[in-house]
């Protein structure tokens, strides 16, 4: 791996160390995570306030209208207007609803979306927290936003919001285990847990042009494609967003929420379809390297930026499109479809490893081979996916 | 193949997307204060009252004050009152004209029946859209004054029933002088027919 030191590959980690250079060693490790937390979380926290406009505009331009375009400049200043509009509203927590967990909900959502932050890779030396097990951490933190769901609908003491959290519920028993699955391989084939090491082992490129990233092989597609589904469900987007589904349970766990807790609830979507989206990039399409040779002198973070972004305008592409699926097509399409894909996706990493070796004409074989193993189950998979569920027919008395 | 009908659909938000960029006539949002649409030539609210002219509408209101749009409102929100003198109209007749004229836009219900049983045409339906006031009493109260709009403006905005109406009146005027040369030739018998002075130029034609 070649190693560019070039100033602006380095100006986060420089001006971070000059910042805290004057601290005595201790209260300069102290200093430097702080300083860390504060960055993610202004970056973050704007990414998420202009997420928010970059998605009404878009999906107003998928509707043939402009979207926001009064406050400021384009409607630049709409996210702010919105959070000064939330400030200033009032906190209703209903009378019979628990009041410490119906308070706890949002916080504790918010604190497990931004804890996934700390493990990604943002760029080369770019990583908060350097754990061994970083993707279990992250796997982790990122579930147990579930369970704050779980804690919003129980404690609003509401039947729509009780609704919401026993989808949400099933939705995560659905879509955690091919979630996990698809990761497996990747760890497989990068012996190693760490999401450094992971975009690492992604470093360099064949034939000096097609980049190493995992989702350049046939099994690191396929995994891709079910990380992604059941990443859109994790983070309760659209197609999936049953807990929330306005049009059958009014706002879902979010009914009795009002003012500033609402949009904390908020924020932890965005945070968590952004800490996935950027999970994704660390996990297949190379992190923070950059896809040509060529092209290194842009810096690292840059690249995941842009990653990062690719991914997100796919989410908000996706919501603009796809109608929200019902719970039991939804719990269908994860046990029937996504978990044996995933599972047998394992089987086709492990003979992509174990075929590292082949050379020549037996290059081509071990393509092929691949590519049966993953397009075969999908595409048999696939069509009985449908069987079984035609029309309803409903019957009168 | 499954999957494909999700990327059919993925391609028509993405069409959509572009196009709205590219394509000036799918991008049907008009930005309102800044621009406005035509609004169709059919599209009434409130009543307005038509006078001759540009200059001094208020004088020259087509309205003699029969009352009989009063009488047929249904809501019953116009108010007259007849003036004690006489005037003359567009014809050079001899007219009474209204004193009082008021039209309670917070009752009117925008039936358009005044403008159908208006004998002289000069009650029509006015355009205007942008009348929230603050005071709902006074300000939505019209008097006269805020009623009377001249002939031009009619044409403005429903040009076809204005050009009608327009032939109309000036056929039943010319035919007026056409009866009155005739009285007047067989009155004076051997005296020339003097035709009387010109009336007052209606509005404009468009």
């Amino acid at each position: 791996m070649k190693t560019t030191s070039s100033l602006l590959e380095n100006a986060p980690v420089l001006l971070r160390d000059w910042a805290t250079a004057f601290l005595p060693a201790r209260a300069r490790w102290f200093a430097d995570s702080l300083i860390d937390i504060v960055a993610i979380l202004a970056v973050f926290g704007l990414l998420f306030a202009f997420l928010t406009l970059a998605e009404r505009k878009i999906l107003g331009r998928v509707q043939n209208r402009p979207g926001p375009n009064r406050a400021g400049w384009f409607g630049l200043l709409q996210p702010f207007a919105d959070g000064i509009k939330m400030l200033t509203k009032e906190d209703v927590v209903p009378a019979a609803a628990d009041q410490v967990l119906h308070f706890l909900a949002p916080v504790v959502l918010l604190a497990f979306s931004i804890l996934t932050f700390a493990v990604i890779p943002y760029g080369r030396n770019l990583v908060p927290l350097d754990l061994d097990a970083a993707v279990v951490f992250f796997f982790a933190a990122s579930s147990s936003t579930e369970l704050a769901v779980f804690m919003a609908g129980w404690a609003s003491h509401n039947k729509y919001s009780l609704f919401a959290a026993m989808r949400a519920l099933a939705q995560l028993v659905s879509y955690e285990l091919p979630l996990l699955l698809s990761v497996v391989p990747v760890a497989l084939a990068t012996g190693t847990l760490s999401t450094t090491g992971i975009v690492a082992a992604q470093a360099g490129w064949k034939w000096g042009l097609v980049p190493r990233w995992l989702v350049f092989t046939p099994w690191g597609a396929a995994a891709f494609a079910v990380f992604m589904v059941s990443a859109l469900a994790e983070s309760n987007r659209s197609p999936f967003d049953l807990p929330e589904a306005e049009s059958e349970l009014i706002a879902g766990h979010l009914t009795e929420y009002s003012g500033f807790k609402y949009a904390l609830f908020f924020m932890a979507e965005y945070f968590g379809m952004c800490a996935l989206s950027g999970m994704a990039v660390t996990l297949f399409l190379g992190g923070w390297q950059a896809p040509l040779p060529a092209l290194e002198f842009i810096p690292s973070y840059a690249w995941f930026a842009v990653k990062l972004l690719a991914l997100l305008s796919g989410f908000i592409w996706i919501r603009a499109t796809l109608p929200r699926l019902r719970i039991d097509q939804l719990t269908r399409l994860a046990w029937k479809l996504l978990v044996p894909l995933a599972l047998v996706n394992l089987v086709t990493a492990g003979f992509w490893e174990l075929s590292a070796g082949w050379q020549g004409a037996h290059q081509p074989l071990r393509w092929a081979v691949a590519i049966v193993l993953v397009a075969g189950p999908a595409l048999l998979l696939g069509r009985s996916l449908g069987s079984g569920i035609g029309p309803r027919t409903y019957r009168y008395a | 193949m499954f999957g494909t009908g999700l990327l059919q659909g993925l391609a028509v938000t993405a069409k959509n997307f572009a196009g709205s960029f590219l394509v000036r006539e799918r991008f049907v949002t008009t930005q309102y204060p800044e621009e406005r649409t035509k609004l169709p030539e059919a599209y009434r609210n409130f009543p307005f009252l038509v006078s001759e002219s540009h200059d001094d509408p208020l004088g020259t209101l087509r309205c003699v004050a029969c009352q009989i749009c009063e009488k047929e409102c249904p809501p019953q929100c116009i108010y007259i009152e007849k003036s004690r003198d006489k005037k003359p109209d567009a014809n050079g007749k001899m007219q009474i004209y209204p004193a009082i004229f008021d039209i309670d836009t917070a009752v009117c219900m925008s039936c358009q029946i005044c403008v159908e049983v208006c004998p002289f045409d000069a009650i029509k339906m006015d355009q205007v859209f942008e009348i929230a006031v603050t005071n709902r009493f006074d300000g939505l109260m019209l008097d006269k004054h805020a009623l009377a709009k001249p002939n031009e403006y009619f044409h403005s905005i429903h040009p076809t029933e204005a050009a009608e109406v327009d032939g109309r009146l000036a056929a039943s005027r010319r035919a007026a002088e056409e009866k009155a040369r005739a009285a007047a030739a067989a009155k004076a018998g051997a005296k020339p027919a003097v035709p009387g002075p010109p009336p007052p130029t209606p509005g404009a034609q468009p």
